[in-house]
């Protein structure tokens, strides 16, 4: 056998670690510009009451989540249960009712029960355009002084949460 | 019930098509001849089975059969019966399917028309397109099966992604496939003859038609998907450097190489060995795309939704079939020999530099693919390759090649003289330059990317009539007609290809050298005069499809006082999955396309007020038109008669 011959043998062994490491990769998973910056400023209606408003200002001090959401989002539900489940952790979360309309929103918080202390709504996207949401469910992870620490592009899962956001959060409280 | 028997026959194709490979396989390693009789009918049973499966989820979609969770994902029964019948290549597990029955008929075909060749290499060669069709059925019923079923069934379908909705859907997927898979035959020759030991003039003669007809289904299918593109994505853009599209265009650009190295083969008996890994390389490349689309590790427009076990599935299967057959060809390439010497100019260096063109492209087009895939897999960041990076590198790469092209044809095998060649072509190459300078004088702009580009096609025409002129002097006797068809089809077709590439280059040169695009706001009655053109909006009608309801513009457009045509782009919204579409209304002409996009109503108080993209796009047809020609060129080629084997070679 000559070696020249197995050179395309080689290159392809290449290729192939490539492609699975890039099995394991999510492409559509963009690094946010925001992690490590101010959480972008907002005054929004609280859902349900619309009289009543929810800042980020309001969260100054406490270690807290947002979570982007939408009544008309499939894969919302599906992380639905994990915020439920969520609630047991010294984690405080709102809600951010995206481009939602308003009763359909609180028919689904009604029905599948409600995980956030408080709903915002972002009614025109505007706040969503600030924080760059491009697909709900998007979640921000913001530090007591307002600055996004991580962000969650798509549903939380188990083994999110447990290995990025638990770490995360204990060791913004420590 | 029904849905039933289509797994089932999966299942009973998955154990068939293990036998169709192992028992020949086990006939070679044991030189029993008894083993290669299954070869054949395994096959044909497998894939009779296979295509049965096909029918059935077929028909399932026909019916409307909603408690299939694949027809429930992507039909609906108020989509039209064409789209229901084509829908079953409209998600991944019937993509895969799809896939496997084209296999299937590939294989059929290679039982009924390689009859003639010897029984050891035909059974080889049937066991190794055995083994590839294991493969993909064992990734149906492990990880894909479209005939899965749900405990309630809906009312009815989620429908077929609008985007989808078209004819292009109906022909583009089936031509590509074809072409695709088309390429495992060249695959399974050049294995089976690895296997075999058997490489030499009679095994490229026998390749050349399989792999000329995976080429051209794969020129068409692409062709096909590319005009799609330009009227359904609604801004005119005929290529985007996708990753999808780069996946297929891969396999075509080693299938052309592969094509020319055969010729070298077949007719000199020398690049075997380079042969036999673009044999490998073509359907590898096949397989790779396959695996970009199915697994999502690349995004794109063609992405469905995805899953890792697939991808990993693919990947595994990926690094067995390949990996295994390069290794094998490390294994038995040097054995091959070398065959017929050749000088520094002769027919043989222009195509072998042909061959390191059309490789070293596929090599770029394959390095920008998976650059974003390679710097995030090494934890450098995210980044993305696009269009400039492909125009330049590609471009720079083809000329090159594109001019040695005018001058293959012409020069003699073994050894040409630069005298020779100079004599032929000096006058091609005059005329190639003052037209490349004529052209643009009369669209009235010239840029350096235009010259060479016309430069380029001009030289490709110009040589094509030089090649003729040639041979029709070498004849003495006979009418124009006699001689022409006494070129034989084989030469005719080279040409008419060749040919066809030019008219493409036109194509592409033209369109981006002079296309026009403006953005309008206009008001219902108002009239505005682009490149010459008046376009008068006359307002929006609102229509109702089988499965949207749309708003349509009307748009009359004159010129010099005289109506050319009556556009109408639309708006169109899905009803099932509340999706908007933008329909665009394109003009076709020889010379130039003029193309109105509909954009949105702009609100406050200008009523029926619309912004509206136009374009015009000269000679873009011409894109098409000469992919048409190569495929043609490719089919003339596959009639001759050479390739028809009419006695059995021992």
């Amino acid at each position: 056998m000559r070696l020249k011959a197995l050179i395309p043998f080689v290159l392809f062994i290449i290729l192939i670690a490539f492609l699975g490491k890039g099995l394991f990769l999510n492409p559509r998973e963009v690094p946010s510009p925001l992690v490590g910056k101010p959480a972008p400023n907002f005054t929004a209606p609280i859902l349900g009451d619309a009289t009543k408003t929810f800042s980020n200002a309001d969260m100054k001090g406490k270690v807290w989540m947002l979570n982007i959401w939408a009544s008309w989002c499939a894969a919302c539900r599906d992380e639905h249960s994990l915020l439920l489940e969520m609630r047991k952790y010294d984690l405080p979360l709102y809600g951010m009712a995206y481009k939602d309309v308003e009763q359909d929103a609180i028919d689904v918080l009604a029905k599948m029960g409600n995980p956030y202390i408080v709903t915002a709504t972002d009614q025109d996207g505007r706040i969503g355009i600030d924080y760059g949401v491009y697909g709900v469910p998007e979640t921000y992870l913001i530090d007591q002084s307002g600055i996004i620490r991580y962000k969650q592009i798509g549903p939380i899962t188990p083994m999110d949460l447990r290995e990025k956001i638990l770490p995360l959060l204990k060791e913004l409280n420590s | 019930m029904i849905p039933d028997i289509g797994h089932y026959a999966l299942m009973i194709a998955l154990i068939v098509a293990t036998l169709q490979a192992v028992l020949p396989l086990a006939g070679l390693s044991s030189n029993n001849k008894k083993l290669f009789a299954f070869a054949t009918p395994m096959a044909r049973l497998q894939s009779l089975l296979i295509i049965i499966a096909f029918i059935i989820l077929d028909y399932s979609f026909y019916i409307n059969d909603f408690s299939i969770l694949y027809v429930a994902n992507t039909s609906n029964s108020n989509l039209p019966i064409i789209f229901r019948l084509a829908a079953i290549w409209g998600g991944h597990e019937g993509s895969i399917l799809f896939w496997v029955t084209i296999l299937a008929v590939w294989t059929l075909a290679v039982t009924f028309f390689a009859k003639e060749l010897p029984l050891r290499f035909r059974s080889t060669l049937i066991a190794v397109m055995g083994l590839i069709t294991v493969g993909f059925l064992l990734f149906i019923l492990m990880t894909s099966n479209p005939f899965e079923r749900l405990a309630f069934i809906p009312i009815d379908g989620r429908d077929l992604n609008p985007l989808l909705q078209d004819p292009g859907m109906v022909f583009h997927p089936p031509l590509l496939y074809m072409g695709y898979v088309g390429f495992s035959v060249a695959f399974a020759f050049a294995i089976a003859a690895l296997l075999d030991g058997r490489l030499d003039v009679t095994w490229a003669r026998w390749t050349r038609p399989w792999t000329t007809a995976a080429w051209v289904f794969l020129t068409l299918g692409i062709a096909l998907g590319s005009r799609w593109a330009y009227y359904e994505l609604g801004w005119g853009g005929w290529w985007f450097w996708d990753a999808v599209e780069n996946a297929s265009f891969m396999p075509w650009l080693i299938g052309t190489a592969l094509i020319h190295s055969l010729a070298v083969t077949e007719k000199r008996d020398a690049f075997k060995s380079w042969t036999v890994l673009l044999s490998i390389c073509a359907f590898s490349l096949s397989l790779l795309g396959t695996f970009i689309v199915r697994s999502g590790v690349l995004t794109s427009v063609h992405a469905f939704a995805t899953d890792p076990s697939r991808g990993l599935f693919i990947l595994v299967f990926l690094a067995l079939v390949i990996g295994g057959a390069l290794l094998l060809f490390a294994l038995r390439a040097p054995t091959i020999g070398l065959g017929e010497k050749f000088d520094l100019l002769s027919r043989e260096s222009l195509l072998l530099s042909n061959n390191v063109v059309l490789f070293t492209a596929t090599g770029a087009v394959l390095l920008g693919t998976l650059y974003p895939l390679v710097i995030d897999a090494m934890g450098l960041g995210k980044i993305s390759v696009g269009p400039p990076y492909f125009d330049v590198v590609f471009v720079a790469i083809m000329v090159p090649g594109i001019f040695l092209m005018g001058v293959g044809p012409i020069a003699r095998w073994k050894k040409a003289t630069v005298p020779e060649l100079a004599g032929k072509l000096k006058w091609a190459l005059a005329i190639s330059i003052v037209s490349a300078l004529l052209v643009p004088s009369v669209m009235g702009k010239l840029s350096l990317m235009i010259f060479v580009g016309l430069l380029m096609a001009f030289w490709v025409m110009s040589s094509v009539w030089v090649s003729v002129n040639t041979r029709l002097q070498a004849i003495p006797t006979g009418t124009l007609r006699e001689k022409i068809s006494s070129f034989g089809p084989a030469f005719n077709g080279m040409l008419l290809a060749h040919f066809g590439l030019a008219v493409f280059i036109v194509g592409v040169t033209m369109v981006k050298g002079y296309e026009q695009e403006s953005d309008l706001v206009m008001k219902k009655g108002e009239t505005k005069l682009i490149n010459g053109y008046a376009f008068r909006f006359e307002g929006i009608k609102p229509l109702r499809g089988a499965n949207y309801v749309a708003k349509q513009g009307q748009f009359y457009v004159s010129k010099d006082g005289q109506p050319v045509t009556l556009l109408t782009p639309e708006k169109r919204l899905y009803l099932a999955q509340r999706a908007v579409m933008t329909e665009a209304s394109i003009s076709v002409n020889p010379v130039r396309d003029i193309y109105v996009s509909l954009g949105e109503e702009l609100e406050g108080e200008q009523k029926d007020t619309w912004s509206v993209r136009v374009y015009f796009k000269p000679f873009v047809q011409w894109i098409w038109l000469g992919c048409l020609l190569m495929g043609f060129g490719g089919i003339l080629t596959m009639v001759d008669k050479r390739y028809r084997l009419t006695k059995v070679v021992k």
